[in-house]
């Protein structure tokens, strides 16, 4: 059943109104991966002096230490400052990053478009959305340079140590509150975007775009915005709670009898273990709403790219929500350790190797949607079957992680840290480099350079393999994570060799991302013009202008006749059938 | 750009692999009983995943280059639901059989009785340090109370001097040792943020988390120094929180024992 807006906003006027303060989700989508590209800037630096203190832990950097002189104090780079970019990259790159581009960047863009709709259903909002979010990531930024130091508590903010204030250590005064202040701006910001989507989905269909019409990048963004509804919610209370135990004098996760430093607190009747269930309650969801955007990207990408139709369609759209689903039952599994019930482990394992199922066919699904294709190398292809690999090297970890037994050992090693960085901090980040070179005709009018692209892909390719494939060895040695250097124990002094030749990949691999920076903005000017479809692909937004008006279609109301996936039928003129293409058959409604 | 793309990701495959059968990295040595059980299923389900891993990397790198477009028609087979169940009943099989012979383990783990002669020992974590409790002679552990907590004085873990039973409690900081093959049963307790109590050798890993206190238990099957690592981030010395970790023989404990409560 679709309702369609009736009076739409008029075409704004004046460079405020139409770059700044929009409420057009085409602007909005730029400006969310604006905001993006700034924090995995900012998110990368962190990470580049985190390798530099891993690889060379007694080293002193006196450029840096110019910059930064209480991280340095006068000799080499201190633990607490490794903390805090420890902490930092964590979160500006799980918030800022994985959870603005693919959904609310890309999302923003391409979803009213996919779906037929002149925008989302609700504009003021969505431009609220992205300036809440923005104030967000300023706080942020101010958690970053706090006085007394950025936090050292880990994205998790762990309780008590979150929760009990400098006494705890280093950077656990302002800057934590400063902190959680800009965590629950966040998520007040992606509800706002969550309710946008769901609305946008379920009533302004443009005719003809049943459900199962939709492309599975809709299916995901919708499936997302669901995870977002539900969990972000839970974080800002849990927030809230952390916010009040350390300026309010209350006891939520602070139990009786804690002494620190040798001061005795007063606090009683909390319990730690109650912070982790509400982070995690959200943060599991949190890393699938990282992910399942880029699964959707990649089954349209490669889609296009094999000119075959994605396999099994129906069975993608339940694995989409089963994952989505099932997601929301296996939060324990970052608990096995923690001292909560053995038994609720074990319910939390079984769910979460059943989530491995969905995942596992939608691998199937994308590997038989390249069978007997007609594959072309483009950039947003390179990235997507890089995409492939990753989520099947990230993926399969999961297996050993999802054993409490296994975990035993595994648990807080760097065997994790390579996991999710493999899944989250690559896969993902895939998913959205394949976006832009796929898009960025679309919303800029010009193709960004190919060659060069080449040449990004392949050094971030093979970067990202070297980076985090020997974390996994780190991790089956049981090297603990979160160590700011490993000099302290002999049975890891052998594998500090590792980590000199990951520091040395991370910084071949992050200057290589000065490539695709380079590309973005020389092409933005300087890019061959893209016509409507230059990838001949199906959805309705190539069927649009490059860029599109203001209101997306022009005067016409966009009527869909197809699927989303039509490539190479059989008797057809062409190797691909727009969606919006009139033929023989009637509309269904 | 097929052929290179598909050797790559074939080379991903196997190189990986490679590096694991070689162990050129691998689990350090096993001195636990328990812990034979976790390294059996640890090995399992690496050559499963390694598998699945291996066959999806070769299986992608085969298709990119086999379906590199040449200029022909793409197929536009997209469903067989016959293969689809198929594909989905074997993951589900082996996905299920992992969840259970890994949950098995772990439940003996957790569900093995405490036997009556088991050694007791306490370790209270705080920033930085592992303070460890043995009972004394009377077998007993000491009252302990948070609010008489004094580091400046010595009393790290708060030992009420009023009870008799804490008299000859042996209490150490960073050192804990343990008699080889005698089950050990240890209370895990914190008095400031959450540590975690890891000795890899021993495949034993538990979070000490303030206001409760965590029963582990294990035998070790070899003599030996080792280490404690905290595994929970607590501090910005989180990195150096290291215990020494001794198994001896059960004279040479006893006399050990001896010489710490003399100390």
């Amino acid at each position: 059943m679709e309702v369609h807006v009736a009076a739409h906003h008029e075409a704004p006027t004046g460079f405020i109104r139409k770059y700044v303060f929009s409420m057009d989700h085409k602007v909005i989508g730029i400006q969310y991966l604006s905001l993006a590209m700034a924090a995995v800037t900012v998110g990368m630096i962190l990470s580049v002096l985190m390798r530099l203190r891993l690889a060379w832990p007694t080293e002193k950097w006196p450029m840096l230490a110019h910059i930064f002189p209480e991280g340095f104090a006068g000799g080499p780079m201190t633990p607490e400052f490794y903390l805090a970019m420890l902490t930092m990259h964590g979160t500006i790159m799980v918030f800022f990053v994985l959870t603005t581009a693919p959904l609310s960047g890309f999302g923003n863009y391409f979803l009213p478009i996919q779906v037929g709709a002149r925008d989302m259903a609700f504009p003021f909002m969505n431009m609220m959305s992205f300036w809440v979010t923005f104030v967000s990531f300023v706080v942020m930024l101010m958690a970053l340079f706090a006085v007394g130091g950025a936090p050292i508590a880990g994205w998790t903010a762990y309780t008590p140590l979150s929760a009990v204030g400098v006494i705890g250590g280093p950077g656990l005064g302002t800057g934590q509150t400063l902190w959680i202040i800009s965590i629950a701006i966040f998520c007040a910001g992606s509800l706002l975007t969550a309710l946008n989507f769901l609305t946008t989905v379920l009533n302004l269909r443009a005719r003809g775009m049943s459900l199962m019409r939709m492309p599975l990048t809709s299916w995901a963004w919708f499936t997302t915005a669901i995870l977002a509804l539900l969990a972000f919610p839970v974080l800002l209370a849990g927030g809230v709670l952390l916010l009040l135990d350390r300026v309010g004098g209350t006891s939520f996760f602070i139990p009786a009898g804690l002494v620190i430093s040798d001061r005795h607190l007063t606090n009683s009747g909390g319990s730690p273990l109650l912070w982790q269930h509400l982070f995690w309650f959200f943060g599991h969801p949190e890393v699938y709403i990282a992910i399942l955007p880029g699964m959707g990207v990649t089954s349209h990408i490669l889609s296009t790219f094999s000119r075959k139709p994605v396999f099994a369609y129906k069975a993608m759209v339940g694995a989409i929500f089963a994952i989505g689903f099932i997601s929301y039952v296996v939060w324990g599994h970052h608990m096995f350790m923690s001292g909560m019930s053995p038994y609720t482990s074990m319910a939390f394992s079984i769910t979460t190797m059943a989530v491995g199922v969905p995942s596992a066919i939608k691998t199937f699904n994308w590997l038989a949607t390249l069978w007997k294709g007609q594959i072309r190398f483009t950039c947003a292809m390179l990235f997507s079957l890089g995409f492939v690999s990753l989520f099947v090297t990230g993926g399969v970890t999961g297996m050993l992680l999802a054993q409490p037994a296994l975990d035993i050992f595994l648990h807080d090693t760097y065997f994790v840290v390579a996991h999710f960085h493999i899944i989250m901090g690559v896969a993902a980040i895939f998913g959205i480099f394949a976006g832009m070179y796929y898009w960025f005709p679309k919303m800029f009018g010009r193709l960004m350079h190919e060659g060069w692209g080449k040449v990004h892909f392949w050094f971030t390719l093979v970067g990202v393999y070297s980076i985090f494939m020997p974390m996994h060895f780190l991790g089956i040695e049981g090297h603990p994570r979160r160590y700011a250097q490993l000099t302290e124990f002999k049975y890891l002094l052998h594998l500090q060799p590792l980590h000199v030749f990951i520091s040395i990949a991370a910084f071949v691999t992050i200057t290589a991302q000065v490539i695709f920076f380079f590309n973005f903005f020389w092409s933005l000017k300087k890019g061959k013009p893209a016509g409507p479809n230059p990838w001949e692909s199906t959805s309705l937004e190539w069927s649009t202008p490059s860029p599109p008006p203001f209101d997306n279609f022009g005067p016409v109301e966009p009527v869909v006749h197809h699927g989303p996936y039509e490539y190479s039928v059989p008797g057809a003129a062409k190797d691909y059938i727009m969606q919006t293409d009139p033929a023989a058959e009637e509309v269904r409604p | 750009m097929a052929l290179l793309l598909g050797l790559f990701f074939a080379a991903v495959g196997t190189v990986t692999v490679g590096i694991f059968l070689a162990k050129v990295w691998w689990l350090p040595e096993l001195i636990s009983v328990h812990g034979a059980a976790i390294d059996r299923q640890m090995v399992m389900t690496l050559i499963i995943a390694g598998t699945v891993f291996f066959l999806a990397q070769i299986t992608l790198g085969y298709f990119i280059w086999k379906f590199r477009g040449q200029g022909g028609k793409a197929s536009n087979w997209h469903e067989n639901p016959k293969l689809e169940f198929t594909w989905t009943a074997i993951t589900l099989v082996i996905f299920l059989s992992l969840g259970i012979s890994g949950n098995r383990i772990w439940a003996q783990y957790f569900q093995t009785p405490v036997p009556k002669d088991a050694v007791m020992v306490e370790i209270t974590a705080q920033q930085f340090a592992w303070n460890i409790r043995y009972p004394g002679a009377d077998g007993v552990m000491g009252r302990t109370n948070p609010a008489l907590i004094d580091d400046a004085a010595g009393n790290y873990i708060g030992l009420d001097p009023k009870d008799p039973a804490g008299k000859d409690d042996v209490i150490t900081q960073n050192l804990m040792a343990i008699p080889v093959n005698r089950p050990i049963r240890l209370m895990l307790r914190s008095k400031d943020v959450t540590h975690s109590f890891f000795v890899p050798q021993l495949r034993v890993k538990q979070d000490a988390v303030p206001g409760l206190s965590i029963g582990v238990s294990f035998t070790a099957t070899k003599t030996g120094e080792y280490e404690i690592a905290c595994a929970e981030l607590c501090g910005m010395q989180h990195y150096k929180m290291r215990g020494r970790f001794l198994v001896m023989t059960q004279a040479d404990f006893e006399q050990w024992l001896k010489t710490r409560a003399a100390m």
